[in-house]
């Protein structure tokens, strides 16, 4: 059993177009097997960087190394998906753009998942979970109980 | 103003447009060879004059219909002896190709640049539904895996700029209480214009409440916040202003361009997601000219979902940050005889997505005065023209 993207329980999981992981991506398609979440964090001045680049965009310190974050996140919005762009994929699913608390604009396009569809609101409270597909783990987001 | 800006030393001597229409099922080089002998002829020039071509995106097989026409096709159909020439995806949005065109002929790389658009979206989908236009990777059969941008997105069923532009629409909503009734507006407004344009796809009228009870996309955007594919192309002759008595027509100005991108280029990682890119090229090109907003007489702004049209009126100070939605509710601003009369030919949402190309198109067709119909009234003397959206814009100030 496992969760859609529309909360609906289901035994068969729909076809999604994955991402070609390479050193460069590997820790945030992979982190999680571990259950984390991962970025490439800055050692000198501790940026975040999103998507991965090899130098930091603040200092161009080349000391970057992957690190966890906390797993939460606001919605900092979102859509409802109606249209049937991928075979399997039906709609209607939200994409949202969530942010995370560790840095002012640390953001990723995810899918909002474990509830109904017009029960997300901007600002909503969201935690990571995560689901196996082939050798990645593609990071969604669900509401966090009592979260508000 | 200052110094002498550089794209004051280009003008616009010609335009064309093949037919356009849905799935006429041409070959994208007979039209753009239609389009581009049309304006080298409007121009008053033979092709022996062509000595350089821009256009966008250049050659490319994916997505579908997105182009398929490149310099080296029309050199070669026309055969063309070109002193320069460029085709790309990376630029300030569509018109990106039309500013390295000003650019050559102003620092006499060129003399006249042939400057094209070619579009078969509406052929090549077929009898399909509409595919997403998905950029830096189009495939999603078996086995293929998303790289660049598209990883991103694809992953989470985002494969489609409406489903990016429409998260963009909803924070504006969010923000500034946008509603659909509000971006309505610029839909209706397309259609209303659409109906006088006899080369238009959708003509018939609409009304408030078809767009309202329309199927949804991507919330807030319904059907008719997002362009119609087409097929058709659209040229344009840039031209070295010192060549102006060669011309068979009075030629038409670059004011000043906007080719900024200050943020991150990104659709999901820009700072603020209530406006695009074309915040930056709007700042732009007013830094570049004394014109105003208020000195406007015409603007054709991207439509390629109707959100972005009120990101344009925004970014250009057409009003003020935020307030485009009230600005547009009820259509009387951006009407033919309102303040600042918007997509007089029907955009591409009711017109046809001739990708960013048509508004430059028409904004000439305005200017010269050969609008028919749906002219402007009063002799319009200056033109904006905005393309692109997300992290693609840019702008041209133009006037006769």
């Amino acid at each position: 059993m496992t969760v859609t993207a529309t909360g609906a329980a289901m035994t068969e999981r729909p076809f999604r177009v994955l991402p070609r992981v390479d050193e460069r991506n590997e820790h945030f398609w992979r982190g999680g097997a571990e259950g984390e979440l991962r970025f490439l964090r800055c050692g000198p001045c501790g940026t975040w960087i999103h998507p991965p680049s090899p130098v930091c965009p603040s200092c161009l310190s080349g000391d970057v190394a992957p690190a966890a974050v906390s797993g939460r996140a606001v919605v900092h919005t979102f859509t409802v998906n109606h249209q049937p762009w991928i075979p399997t994929l039906d709609p209607p699913y939200v994409v949202a753009i969530v942010e995370l608390p560790e840095q002012e604009g640390l953001r990723l396009t995810t899918n909002i998942v474990g509830c109904e569809p017009e029960e997300v609101t901007i600002g909503m409270s969201v935690e990571v979970t995560f689901e196996n597909y082939d050798d990645v783990w593609l990071p969604f987001f669900r509401p966090v109980p009592g979260g508000g | 103003m200052g110094p002498d800006r550089l794209e004051r030393r280009a003008v616009i001597s010609g335009i064309g447009q093949s037919q356009v229409g849905r799935r006429i099922y041409r070959d994208p080089l007979e039209l753009t060879i239609e389009a581009a002998l049309e304006a080298i002829e409007d121009a008053g020039l033979t092709r022996d004059d062509i000595d350089g071509i821009a256009t966008y995106p250049g050659n490319q097989d994916v997505p579908p219909g997105f182009s398929g026409v490149g310099v080296t096709e029309v050199q070669d159909a026309l055969r063309l002896n070109l002193d320069w020439y460029a085709g790309g995806l990376e630029s300030p949005g569509q018109l990106g190709s039309v500013v390295n065109a000003v650019a050559a002929v102003a620092t006499g790389l060129a003399d006249h640049v042939l400057c094209f658009r070619t579009v078969w979206e509406a052929s090549a989908q077929g009898s399909k539904g509409r595919q997403a236009v998905t950029m830096g990777g189009g495939a999603t059969g078996s086995g293929f895996r998303a790289s660049g941008f598209m990883q991103w997105t694809l992953p989470f069923g985002a494969a489609s700029a409406a489903n990016w532009i429409a998260m963009m629409a909803q924070r504006h909503f969010h923000e500034y209480g946008t509603t659909r009734e509000q971006l309505a507006g610029i839909a209706l407004n397309a259609r209303r214009n659409a109906g006088l344009n006899p080369k238009a796809i959708y003509r018939e009228p609409m009304t408030l409440d078809d767009y309202l009870s329309a199927r949804m996309i991507s919330t807030p955007l319904c059907l008719y916040d997002c362009d119609v594919p087409a097929d058709g192309s659209t040229a344009v002759v840039v031209s070295r202003a010192d060549a102006a008595p060669d011309l068979r027509r009075p030629p038409i100005r670059f004011e000043a361009v906007g080719t900024a991108i200050h943020g991150r280029p990104s659709w999901d990682q820009w700072d603020d997601l209530t406006t695009m890119a074309l915040r930056d090229a709007a700042a732009m090109l007013w830094s570049r000219t004394d014109l105003r907003p208020a000195d406007v007489d015409v603007a054709e702004l991207y439509d390629g979902f109707s959100f972005i049209t009120l990101c344009w009126l925004e970014a250009l100070g057409f009003c003020g940050k935020g307030e485009g939605g009230p600005f547009v509710e009820g259509g009387e601003r951006i009407a033919l005889g309102g303040e600042i009369p918007l997509n007089t030919h029907g955009g591409q949402l009711s017109a046809g997505r001739l990708h960013g190309y048509g508004f430059l198109h028409e904004a000439c067709v305005q200017l010269w005065g050969r609008g028919g119909d749906r002219q402007v009234a009063g002799d319009p003397e200056v033109a904006v023209v905005g393309a692109g959206g997300g992290p693609l814009g840019g702008c041209l100030l133009l006037t006769r």
